[in-house]
């Protein structure tokens, strides 16, 4: 039983819950390096292993950091493990390191991090913590690497940098073939999620940890609270 | 010729390397906030302003503090805390002195610490700054630079405000609805955005 529990842990970021498909979290990384699969990897891989060790400090440090201050908290010791991850990437894949440039300590403020330390780590025991972290990253990880295909191979025409199809469409690897692409894959996400009857993504405010602080001014209240609301409610 | 310069940064921060729609940074508030016209206008005046005043205050830091003591792998972990003390510090300010200004940004503050343009603009301004070339960003480019990736920021969230508005009547396809038809949206404003590619750095050389 307590192992069927734990891969539920691990499998539920993977399909799911995916991160960036589902929950819309961490676009900017998402739409930013995924102009090349082994960017997409480079990137997927880093962001791992960060969130696995924020989460597993976050999980041990969740009775001794005070309420209050948890953010700042939070954002330290991620903001440490990022630092780690950089020096790590810099001495052993330098040619990651540059092609992901300042993504790579963006992933500090990378809100699927914050938000599973908010959501999941601050609650919950260290070693499912792990596992969410790991099942997160996963499915970051897939997410980007599936974005990172299609946009290579018809971009460049390469995957992993081996010549596939002769067309060459370079609107695909510049920044509106991002959006493009990626806002094609969730509309997919979106078509599967509602044929299966699960709740279809709306808005980017759902996942994200700020949507608490979101909801207190009325930009997006409609959105924040309430995703199927077609019609805007009138804002003052 | 450093007035040039400075004007030639300022118009490719806000033109061929916008911050949002050519960098990718800043995509959550792009996406989230820019439904409503007058959202869009605080969020970015917000940005701008918190953009330049984290500039002001890292820029110093990582060149006078950090670099000579051999402390520059901490940039990250640096920077996250001045931003997010600084954003900290500018609310107690303005709820103090300046109650009305805090009426009409103060919901937007919170939302900027984890917002990546931010800490994206501190350190691609530090990448400028090479000494050994003529073409080095000094402390005035670095806010100018700033101010233009703050200006960049509002010009890019006005134009979606726009664009939205008239998606939003719009009959689209039921598994588009919502956010993947932002993005295509996104998408060809970024696309428009393309156009200005090569045109500031052939007006003017940097220095």
């Amino acid at each position: 039983m307590a192992t069927k529990s734990y891969m539920q842990e691990f499998t539920k970021g993977i399909i799911k819950e995916n991160p960036v498909l589902c929950l819309v979290l961490g676009t900017c990384p998402t739409l930013a390096v995924t102009t090349s699969a082994s960017n997409a990897i480079g990137m997927g891989v880093a962001a791992t292993a960060v969130l696995m060790c924020s989460n597993a400090v976050i999980s041990m440090l969740r009775k001794v950091i005070p309420d209050k201050v948890r953010i700042p908290a939070y954002i330290t010791i991620i903001a440490g493990f990022v630092t780690i991850v950089q020096m790590i990437v810099k001495a052993f894949a330098p040619t990651i390191n540059d092609s992901l440039g300042i993504f790579l300590p963006l992933i500090v403020v990378n809100c699927i991090i914050l938000g599973r330390a908010e959501m999941y780590a601050s609650k919950n025991p260290v070693f499912p913590s792990i596992l969410d972290g790991l099942g997160m990253g996963v499915g970051f990880t897939a997410a980007l690497l599936c974005m990172g295909i299609i946009r290579e191979l018809l971009g460049s025409g390469t995957v992993f940098g081996v010549q596939l199809i002769p067309v060459q469409i370079l609107i695909f690897i510049l920044p509106p073939g991002g959006f493009f692409v990626f806002g094609m894959l969730i509309a997919i996400a979106n078509k599967l999620n509602s044929k299966a009857g699960k709740k279809v993504v709306d808005s980017p405010c759902q996942g994200c940890p700020m949507s608490k602080t979101c909801k207190s001014f009325a930009c997006e209240k409609e959105n924040c609270e309430n995703s199927d609301k077609e019609v805007a409610p009138d804002v003052s | 010729m450093l007035v040039k310069s400075l004007v030639s940064v300022f118009l490719a921060a806000i033109l061929t390397e916008n911050y949002v729609l050519c960098k990718f940074l800043g995509i959550c508030p792009f996406l989230g906030v820019s439904k409503k016209l007058n959202t869009a206008v605080g969020m970015s005046v917000a940005v701008t302003f918190v953009m330049v005043l984290a500039t002001a205050v890292t820029f110093p830091i990582y060149q006078y503090l950090l670099v000579p003591n051999d402390l520059a792998y901490l940039q990250t972990i640096v920077f996250i805390l001045i931003i997010a003390g600084l954003v900290q510090l500018v609310e107690i300010v303005l709820k103090k002195y300046i109650p009305s200004l805090y009426q009409s940004l103060g919901v937007y503050l919170p939302l900027i610490t984890t917002n990546c343009a931010i800490l994206g603009v501190t350190m691609l301004v530090l990448q400028k700054v090479d000494t050994t070339t003529a073409y080095t960003y000094t402390y005035g480019h670095a806010l100018v630079n700033s101010l233009g990736a703050g200006v960049g920021f509002l010009v890019a969230m006005v134009m979606f405000a726009g664009v939205r508005s008239r998606i939003e009547t719009a009959d689209i396809p039921k598994s588009l609805k919502g956010l993947p038809i932002t993005l295509v949206a996104a998408s060809l404003v970024a696309l428009s955005f393309l156009g200005f590619s090569g045109f500031v750095d052939k007006l003017i050389p940097l220095q």
